[in-house]
């Protein structure tokens, strides 16, 4: 059971929380101007990432908002949470294969 | 037989309190803090079971969690319970306990011809046959069920209440030995909120099994009561026994499970039987002690060998005498305690049977010097006995120490006590993905860095030495404490005095050779409860299963209930020897949760029947109650399905409501569809962006139907949403689907759209919906309101207006799902009750009829209205379901994009049309499949199938709705539906509005 | 040389103490060069090494593990087999694979315990009934062995289940699939193992993959702990670590990788007979031969490559267990686990040329990846060798995702990903 400090509320348990996936990734402004593959790229295609992970939550049992962390998705050590719009972290470099 | 194994004096027992109790039908007496497997050994009881594979006797061979052997069933259904530790087991008056694994008899055991020819069947022996011929797989497997498995479940519902519970702490310590203890005392005394959990209902740990131990020169479990009484004073500290933390999670996670009432008599009403406490620490002690491993020599698993440590708690713990005449084996210096005690105890200590060169070590020259028999350098490599041990043969070493050349010489004993040298318990540590290493001198595996915050102290941090556990629990909960924000208070306290001695030296012997090659006669069991054995670990190793994760899948060593607590270091070593690699080469298996058996029920809690998932029920439940009303599950809503009255089915009741609603009028309470209030200057730009449709231009008052999708461009939800302000909406949604709506609108506006000024609220609950509908609905609406003008003209078919019904503020919406003139009245919750019933009351003159969703369905399908989740499965979009009307070619809107893939466009994709069978009588089975050609056989091409069929009594025949690969092509074309029951009915494909397609009966 | 397995030779060696019986597989060191590098020895990957050189005559094969075999989810499944998929492209291919379930033991010659005891799929409500009725009439139509039963029928079939008339996930009907039913999952790989080697396959352990050497276009090698081994074609088959390897070898997926779990009980005697899932309430039950509960949970919901569950699933699944049979909330789970699984966004996998010449991808099983390892193995072996799909995986290709061809198995998953 992951402790994810909400930005707004503080740290609850990780049932309160709905996932979001990986962060950072814009929806197209005009997506009738990408290609298939382009906008099968923007829909599908995620890294996946093993290691340290840019991803969204949402605090949907609590205050209902939106926010990021930085999570390692190997050992699940939260490296940090930010809000919706803030520079990302700097988060150390993971290399696992 | 009256405990005739009962020490006279001494030990933590109650022996005011004489409990009487069962096993295999022998009635037996124990005293107050017995464990079953105690009162069993006061009574001369060592066979209480059979082993897994080869239906070997087996006795009790520890006494905690460890135990491999001492297996039995509890009690009687519905209050049985299956492969409980004799040793864990409390003793209380009346219990009744069972062997297991036997048939017809303990005694007589039809199982044990496994043992006669276990030659055959070594490990993986069911790999390499049992494939002829293959018919007979399914016939040789039951007979293998059968043979395996070992107690027996519960077969009826168990009546039994258990519980949860959440807890938080500064420091959580788990074991109350002596290190624990000392780590709990340092970290209150600092003023953490300390919880303490010891699996056992006494405090104290190893100290409960020895005589000797003193701490600052008192007796050491002097020390463990007052510690104990300390503790239990201070307000921040809960001490939780009878308590085993089985799991460590992430992110100090722990979970424990408490049990509650098995020990005791007569159960409390109130309480539950197991407890589940989901943990939350700051910081963590691990105190869990040490395992000791038994030896692993030729013939190793008689009832009547036991642990030495165990034979040591029996002694001193519950003054019971595990035999009469006694050998000791063991390769280092623990067992001489053992056996000077039980010399103390009247035990005659045949012989010290010592793998080591020499006897050097504080107790073995304390034993020395006590004359005990000892035999340096020796083995014992034989053993005999059926369901009692009764001899040994111990025999010199070779001086190479691999083998051993003579037979040796015969010592009669009633008693074998075994000490292999002792193993941290790492399994919490290993759980939280803490690093482990071996350490060659101890020869066992101890904890290395910590993942979580956790510390290990005492045996489980490898210090065995009463000084060293009480020191490192010291020091483990000032720095756990302090790591939590607490300082110690006050002059540090020093550690109290007490001996500090731990097991060695030793001498690790993997395998102990016997006169006899390994295999070859005899066995030499690493593990009991699985019955695998030294020979099987190298069979594996030679047909090349040499990961250590391999020897045990394939050999199922550490795959018991014991999850190989007493073997798996055992099994390392010999697989380390064997293929000529160092320990910490051939690795640990994972160490998997629970760290002890836990029940299923804790799991469930309280949330069980009913209160499994949360049901949802509308204000005006209780009345289609009355009405007698079925109901149906609609995600956790419970909606009025179909209001039979007397002597109607099914069908009847639904034509009756279908007939009436179109005939005169009809009420159904809609009170579970979504509703979400949207308010903002930017809301008219959301419902643009989330609805394939635009919004900008509807009026205010007016409403319009909506269809969302998700980016694939599938079918997600739709509904009627209304414009109530410039800038306030008012969305419905399906029932299924109002919370995941609103977190899809939340998603976008809070992560793709933040700029807008928008605000959604799921307003679902807040109020009551009650569909009126049919020929009459306006005249009986004008009945219950005076202050909304209702004629078509003010009042619109798509329109919304505010006023006040039965006396009730509302917000009535015009719009319809069965193709009648409809109105949905919207009052507060708390009136829906009263609203409902005026409105039924008033509506009697016009019959009134309160219809079901079934007969929604029909009228809605008689339309040719779809049902998002009945017509669509994720697999469709608007172009298939013929809306193409409803999707906006000029803005964009989520999922339009993928609308134009390649695929998406296809004119063979499944589109959505009726159905009428040739027989108009004939319904369809939903479900059913649509093919052109009918084949003799299966495989036949297939075009779809039946997502909605009804009787319509409208209609006056059956109608259909599918979705048909190219169907929109297909219109006229004749296809069949192949069923189940091998009927073939001939249907035409048509379009799918079977009623009044022009609508005027909607906007009358 | 391989043995032979059955009664006589184990009576044989048991008169010389079963200390001669050979190596089932051999430990090689990696050639410099290989025609096929299979990565990932897990049974999907060892059937594909074992298919290609008994269909395909390709011999010159490697299996590069970076473990043990069979660690990954191989080892790590509830072991359930059946084929009652919704769609067509689906079916054909689980019903491919339990036709070759059928047979594997006698082909093998190991015994993976294929025991066809029937799958229940449960209905609690309306839709689930609907839902199952549609599935139940696509299978017969596509020759897929599967039944509809009443409530009724499911307590004919399933004595102990409690249909709970009035509780709240009652039991209303269930599909039935009587070819269905569970296997010994480490059997599979070492089956395939001993098979695949005995054809010449080289089957390499504790070696990792760790990089790819492509020029213009085209796989030339792969790097490994070993050293790095040319190939001229190159299968990732590394259910877990998908997207990590064509991250790799530079390109993406659309698969999510999130944590599985599962847990058995203590042994008992035979108790349940058949395999019962719940879709509703993320629960499926079946009894090992060795007499323990084995019981399925559902995933995470985030991405995670720990290999291990959390407690909230846990007590939905216990939950939902105790539910169908109160008689089993007295019993104990024994032990824990949990796996990684790839997850696609329809619930179907990927087999698929990839955009890097001669590199093959299989992945994206979800929870379906054990019931279709030797179909998997085998049109994979065919792709892999002809270069082109199979028909029963061109609907499989990772291409759909561009043209909107999914195939949504989200129905017939046993959880929801």
């Amino acid at each position: 059971m992951l402790l994810i400090p909400c930005p707004y509320c503080g740290e609850r348990d990780e049932t309160e929380f709905s996932y979001g996936g990986e962060a950072h990734i814009e929806r197209p402004k005009e997506p009738d101007k990408l290609s298939d593959a382009e906008w099968a790229d923007y829909v599908f295609m995620r890294p996946n990432s093993k290691g340290v992970l840019l991803e969204r939550w949402v605090h949907s049992h609590g205050c209902r908002r939106w926010f990021n962390v930085a999570r390692d998705t190997l050992t699940y050590k939260i490296h940090a949470v930010y809000k919706m719009g803030e520079k990302r972290p700097r988060v150390p470099k993971t290399d696992y294969v | 037989m009256a405990q005739t194994f009962r020490l006279p004096e001494g030990g933590q027992i109650d022996r005011a309190q004489s409990l009487g109790f069962s096993f295999d039908g022998g009635r037996y007496r124990g005293y107050g803090g017995d464990s079953l497997a105690s009162a069993l050994l006061a009574n001369g009881i060592h066979f209480v079971g059979r082993s897994f594979k080869y239906h070997r006797p087996r006795g009790i061979f520890a006494a905690g969690f460890e135990e491999p052997n001492a297996l039995v069933q509890l009690g009687e259904d519905p209050r049985t319970d299956p492969n409980q530790l004799a040793t864990l087991v409390e003793l209380v008056e009346g219990l009744a306990a069972r062997s297991q694994n036997r048939w017809p008899s303990l005694d007589y055991d039809i199982g044990a011809l496994n043992n006669l020819a276990s030659r055959a069947f070594p490990s993986g022996f069911y790999y390499k046959t049992f494939m002829w011929p293959a018919t007979m797989w399914m016939k040789y497997e039951h007979f293998i069920r059968h043979a395996a498995g070992m107690g027996q479940s519960p077969r009826e519902r168990d009546p039994d209440r258990y519980d949860k519970t959440q807890a938080h702490c500064d420091v959580l310590v788990v074991g109350a030995g002596p290190a624990g203890l000392a780590a709990a005392l340092a970290a209150a005394r600092s003023g953490a909120r300390v919880v303490l959990a010891e699996q056992d209902h006494l405090l104290g740990g190893a100290l409960l099994g020895e005589a000797e131990a003193t701490i600052g020169g008192a007796p050491a479990l002097d020390w463990a009561r007052a510690a104990e009484a300390e503790l239990r004073s201070l307000p921040e500290v809960r001490v939780l026994g009878r308590t085993t933390v089985y799991g460590y999670f992430d992110h100090n996670f722990l979970t424990l499970i408490e049990k509650v009432t098995d020990h005791l008599n007569r159960k409390p009403e109130h309480l539950p039987r197991h407890r589940l406490w989901k943990l939350r620490a700051k910081q963590v002690v691990l105190a869990t002690g040490s395992i000791e491993r038994p030896l692993v020599f030729r013939d190793n698993d008689r009832p009547g060998i036991m642990l030495a440590g165990a034979c040591r708690t029996y002694v001193n713990r519950y003054a019971v005498k595990p035999g009469t005449t006694a050998v000791v084996f063991t390769n280092n210096d623990s067992a001489y305690g053992a056996a000077l005690d039980m010399q103390a105890a009247g035990i005659e200590i045949a012989a010290i049977v010592d793998l080591r060169r020499e006897v050097i070590g504080p107790m073995s020259e304390a034993a020395e010097a006590a004359g005990l028999p000892i035999l340096a350098d020796h083995a014992i490599v034989a053993t005999e006995g059926g369901r009692r041990i009764k001899r040994v043969r111990a025999a010199p070493m070779d001086p190479s120490g691999g083998q051993v050349y003579v037979s040796g010489e015969p010592i009669d004993c009633d008693l074998l006590a075994v000490s292999g040298g002792w193993s941290p318990t790492l399994h919490l540590h290993s759980q939280a993905k803490g690093e482990i290493a071996w350490n060659e001198e101890l020869g066992c595996f101890v904890p290395g860095e910590a993942r979580q915050a956790a510390h290990s102290a005492g045996a489980c941090n490898a210090a065995f030495g009463l000084a060293s556990c009480l020191a490192e629990g010291a020091t483990a909960g000032q720095k756990a404490a302090a790591a939590a924000g607490f300082k110690a208070k006050g002059r540090k306290k020093a550690a109290p005095k007490a001996a500090d001695h731990g097991f060695l030296p030793a001498r690790w012997l993997w395998l102990v050779p016997s006169d006899t090659p390994l295999g070859h006669g005899g066995k030499h069991f690493h593990e009991l409860q699985n019955d695998v054995t030294a020979a099987d670990l190298q069979l594996a190793l030679r047909e090349g299963y040499r990961s250590i994760e391999h020897v045990k899948r394939y050999t199922t060593t550490g795959m018991g209930t014991d999850q190989g607590k007493t073997s798996n270091v055992n099994a390392i070593g010999i697989v380390a020897e064997a293929t000529g690699r160092a320990v910490p080469e051939v690795g640990v298996t994972t160490f998997r949760p629970p760290f002890t058996p836990v029940t299923f029920g804790v799991f469930a809690g309280r949330d069980v029947d009913e209160l499994l998932d949360p049901v949802r029920r509308t204000p005006m439940h209780g009345w289609h109650q009355q009405a007698g009303a079925l109901f149906e599950d609609v995600g956790q809503w419970r909606r009025a399905w179909y209001y039979p009255r007397a002597g109607e089915d099914m069908h009847a009741a639904v034509t009756r409501e279908v007939r009436e609603v179109r005939r005169s009028l009809g009420i159904m309470d809609a009170s579970t569809l979504g509703k979400i209030d949207i308010q903002g200057s930017d809301a008219s730009e959301l419902l643009n962006r989330i609805y394939t449709n635009a919004w900008k231009k509807l009026e205010v008052g007016r409403c319009r139907y909506g269809l969302m999708l998700g980016e694939d461009g599938m079918v997600m939800d739709d509904g009627v949403t209304a414009r109530l302000g410039e800038n306030h909406y008012l969305m419905t949604t399906t029932t299924g689907n109002a919370a995941p709506v609103l977190a899809h609108l939340e998603e976008y506006i809070q992560t793709e759209w933040p700029e807008f000024d928008v605000y959604c609220t799921s307003v679902t609950e807040q109020f009551a919906t009650i569909s009126i509908a049919g020929p009459n609905a306006r005249r009986l609406l004008a009945e219950l309101t005076s202050d909304i003008e209702l004629s078509p003209n003010d009042f619109p078919h798509m329109a919304v207006r505010d006023g006040t019904v039965a006396g009730v503020p509302a917000r009535v919406f015009r719009v319809s799902f069965t193709g009648e003139a409809a109105y949905e009245i919207n009052v507060p919750s708390s009136f829906g009750l009263a609203v409902w019933q005026a409105t039924m009351t008033a509506g009697e003159k016009y019959g009134i009829t309160p219809y079901g969703t079934e007969a929604m369905h029909v009228l809605r399908a008689e339309k040719g209205f779809i049902i998002v989740g009945q017509e669509t499965d994720g697999s469709i979009n608007p172009i298939d379901l013929g809306m193409d009307w409803i999707v906006s070619k000029k803005k964009d809107f989520v999922g339009k994009r993928s609308l134009t893939r390649s695929d998406m466009a296809k004119p063979d994709r499944k589109q959505l049309v009726g159905i009428l069978t040739d027989d108009p009588a004939v319904v369809l089975p939903e479900g059913a499949h649509l093919v052109e050609r009918v084949e003799p056989q299966p495989p036949m091409a297939m075009l779809g199938h039946v997502s909605s069929s009804y009787y319509s009594p409208n209609v006056g025949r059956s109608i259909a709705l599918a979705l048909v690969k190219g169907g929109l092509a297909k219109k006229g074309q004749k296809l069949t539906a192949p069923l189940l029951d091998g009927r073939k009915i001939g249907c035409t494909v048509v379009d799918p509005v079977f009623f009044d397609p022009e609508g005027d009966r909607l906007r009358g | 040389m391989t043995a032979r397995y059955s009664i006589f030779s184990l009576l044989r060696n048991a008169l010389s103490y079963h200390e001669n019986w050979p190596a089932a597989w051999r430990s090689p060191e990696p050639k410099a060069s290989y025609d096929v590098v299979i990565v990932g020895g897990g049974g999907h990957g060892l059937a594909t090494a074992y298919y290609l050189a008994k269909e395909h005559k390709i011999t010159n094969v490697a299996v590069l593990e970076r473990g043990w075999l069979g660690g990954g989810n191989t080892g790590r499944n509830t072991t359930i087999v059946r084929s009652n998929y919704l769609w067509d492209e689906s079916a054909a291919l689980y019903e491919h694979a339990l036709k070759l379930w059928e047979t594997m033991s006698q082909e093998l010659n190991y015994n993976v315990m294929f025991s066809q005891r029937g799958v229940l799929n449960l209905a609690h409500n309306q839709h689930d009934l609907r839902e199952l009725s549609r599935r139940v009439n696509a299978n017969r139509l596509n020759d897929v062995d599967s039944e509809l039963l009443d409530a009724r029928q499911v307590k004919e079939f399933c004595p102990i289940i409690d249909l709970r008339a009035n509780g709240r996930y009652p039991v209303l009907g269930a599909t039935l699939q009587r070819r269905g039913g569970t296997a010994r999952h480490d059997a599979v790989a070492w089956g395939y193992a001993r098979a695949a080697d005995a054809l010449g396959v080289d089957i390499i352990q504790e070696c990792p993959v760790t990089g790819f050497r492509i020029s213009n276009g085209r796989i030339q090698a792969v790097e490994t702990g070993k050293g790095a081994i040319e190939a001229k074609k190159v299968a990732l088959c590394v259910a877990g670590h998908t997207s990590v390897l064509a991250e790799l070898a530079g390109f993406r997926l659309p698969i999510h990788s999130v944590p599985l779990q599962a847990l058995v009980s203590e042994p008992v005697k035979p108790v349940i007979d058949c395999v019962v899932m719940s879709n509703a309430i993320h629960a499926y039950v079946s009894q090992s031969d060795k007499g323990e509960l084995v019981i399925g949970a559902g995933t995470d919901k985030f991405i995670g490559y720990g290999q291990r569950g959390s407690l909230p699933v846990t007590e939905e699944t216990l939950g939902a267990v105790c539910e169908l049979f109160p008689m089993f909330r007295r019993m104990r789970m024994m032990r824990q686990w949990g796996g990684t699984v790839d997850t696609c966004p329809d619930a179907s996998p990927i087999v698929s040329k990839t955009p890097v010449e001669g590199l093959y991808v299989n992945g994206g099983w979800g929870t379906g990846g054990f019931k279709s390892t030797p179909g998997s193995g085998w049109v994979y072996a065919h792709t892999i060798a002809e270069d082109r799909p199979h028909p029963l995986n061109e609907a499989f290709d990772m291409n759909r995702f561009v043209t909107g061809y999914l195939i949504d198995e989200h129905g017939a998953a046993a959880v929801a990903h």
